[in-house]
C-alpha cells in the first residue's frame, strides 16, 4: 500500500472522529486511536500521536465556532482547567506506581454506567435551592441561545466538580485516553449545566489539556507528518461541520450520541485493559 | 470590553491560527504527496519520527528548505499554540475586564501549560 492510497482512507475516518468529537465534546481521539490501529494495523504510539493533534484540531476548529456562537463558557473552563491540569501532572507522576490494565477495566466499567446515567436529563427545576455561593463569587454563569431566546443558567455544587475534573486529569495523566468524557458528566451531571455548555467548554477545555502533553509527544517521535497531516486536515473538516449539526440538534438527540460513544469508549477500555 | 466582545476577538484568533495551520499542512501535504506518494508507509512498527520532525528548530530550518514533511509538521506546531495562545490572550482580555480572579486563574493554567511544554 503506498501514501496514495493511506491517506484518502485516514483522510475519511479522520471526518467521521471530527465529526463526533466536537457533537460530544469528547474530541476525536476516540475514532482515531482504535482505527488506526485495527483496522490499518498501524503502531499504537503513532496512533496516539496522531490522535493527540487530532484532540486539538478538533477543540480549536470547533471552538471557534461555538465561541462567536455564545455556547462555550470560559470562565468556567478556565477555572476547572486549574483542576484537569494539576490532575493530569500528578497522574502522569504516579503512572509508573499504578496497576494500569486494572484501573483501565475499572475506569470502562464506571464509564458505561456515566453513559447509562447521561441519556437522562437532570430533573430537579432550576431557581428552587438557593444558588451556590462559589459559583457567585466566580461569576460561573451564563446564557446560551436556546429557542430563538437566551436560556440563562448558573453552576451548581462547585466543589464536587472541581474535584472531580482533577479525577480526570489524573486519570488522562495514567492512563493517556482524553478526559473529555469526565469533564462533559461533571459538568452535566454534578454542576447541573445545560448539556451543550458543557459539552462545547469541554471542547474548548481538551485542546488546551491536549497541548500540555504536544510537546512530550513530538520529542518522543509519536507525531508522523505524513501520517497526522490527514488526520489533522480531517478531523478539522469533520469538526466544523459537527458545529454546526450541535447548534441546530435537539438536546435529548445529542446525549443519546454522547451515550453511544462513551459506551463504545467504555468498551474499548475494558478489553486494553483485560488483553494488557 | 464586554464579555460578547472579548469571546468575539478570541473566536477571531482561533480561526485564524486553525486556518493558517490547515493551509500550511495542506500545502505540505500535497507537495510530499506529489514528490514521495508512491513511497510505502511503514507504520507498522515503531521507529519513531527521523530527529529533524521532532525539535522545534529543525522543523522550522527543514520548512524553509522546504523538505515537505518539514512543512507539514511546522503547520502541526501552529496548530499546538493555538491553545496556548488562546490561554495567553484570555489573560489579557480578563485584565482589560478588571476580574483579577481570572486573570489569576488563567494565569495558572497558562504557567501549567508553559512547564508540561517546556
Amino acid at each position: 500500500m503506498t501514501f496514495l492510497y493511506l491517506i484518502p482512507i485516514v483522510f475519511a475516518i479522520s471526518l467521521l472522529a471530527g465529526f463526533l468529537g466536537a457533537l460530544t465534546g469528547l474530541g476525536g481521539g476516540v475514532v482515531v486511536t482504535p482505527a488506526l490501529t485495527l483496522l490499518l494495523g498501524i503502531d499504537i504510539r503513532y496512533a496516539i500521536g496522531a490522535s493527540l493533534v487530532s484532540v486539538i484540531a478538533t477543540s480549536s476548529g470547533a471552538a471557534s465556532a461555538f465561541v462567536r456562537e455564545g455556547y462555550s463558557n470560559i470562565r468556567i473552563g478556565m477555572f476547572l482547567e486549574v483542576a484537569t491540569t494539576l490532575g493530569a501532572l500528578f497522574g502522569a507522576y504516579i503512572s509508573a506506581r499504578t496497576p494500569t490494565s486494572a484501573l483501565s477495566v475499572i475506569f470502562g466499567l464506571v464509564l458505561l454506567h456515566a453513559a447509562w446515567q447521561s441519556t437522562r436529563a437532570h430533573h430537579d427545576p432550576a431557581g428552587i435551592k438557593p444558588p451556590d455561593p462559589l459559583a457567585e463569587r466566580l461569576r460561573l454563569h451564563g446564557h446560551y441561545p436556546a429557542g430563538g431566546g437566551r436560556q440563562e443558567y448558573r453552576a451548581d455544587r462547585v466543589k464536587s466538580g472541581f474535584g472531580l475534573m482533577f479525577g480526570a486529569g489524573m486519570l488522562s495523566g495514567l492512563l493517556g485516553i482524553g478526559s473529555g468524557a469526565l469533564k462533559v458528566i461533571a459538568m452535566d451531571q454534578v454542576m447541573r449545566i445545560p448539556f451543550k455548555v458543557s459539552t462545547t467548554t469541554s471542547n474548548f477545555m481538551i485542546g488546551v489539556t491536549a497541548a500540555a502533553s504536544a510537546g512530550i509527544y513530538l520529542k518522543r517521535g509519536y507525531i508522523d507528518p505524513a501520517l497526522t497531516m490527514p488526520v489533522m486536515l480531517g478531523v478539522l473538516a469533520g469538526s466544523l461541520v459537527g458545529a454546526r449539526v450541535l447548534m441546530g440538534a435537539a438536546t435529548h438527540v445529542l446525549r443519546w450520541i454522547f451515550a453511544g460513544v462513551v459506551a463504545v469508549m467504555a468498551v474499548e477500555m475494558i478489553y486494553n485493559g483485560a488483553v494488557k | 470590553m464586554t464579555d460578547e466582545r472579548f469571546e468575539v476577538w478570541i473566536a477571531i484568533l482561533l480561526r485564524a491560527g486553525v486556518l493558517t495551520a490547515a493551509a500550511i499542512v495542506l500545502i505540505g501535504g500535497v507537495g510530499f504527496l506529489l514528490h514521495q506518494g508512491d513511497a510505502t508507509p511503514q507504520f507498522h512498527q515503531f521507529h519513531g519520527a527521523s530527529p529533524e520532525y521532532t525539535a522545534g528548530a529543525a522543523i522550522v530550518r527543514g520548512a524553509l528548505h522546504l523538505d515537505w514533511l518539514a512543512v507539514i509538521q511546522f503547520g502541526l506546531l501552529v496548530l499546538i499554540a493555538t491553545p496556548v495562545a488562546r490561554v495567553a490572550l484570555s489573560i489579557a482580555a480578563f485584565a482589560l475586564e478588571e476580574d483579577w480572579t481570572y486573570v489569576a486563574i488563567t494565569a495558572i493554567v497558562l504557567a501549567i501549560l508553559l512547564y508540561s511544554l517546556f
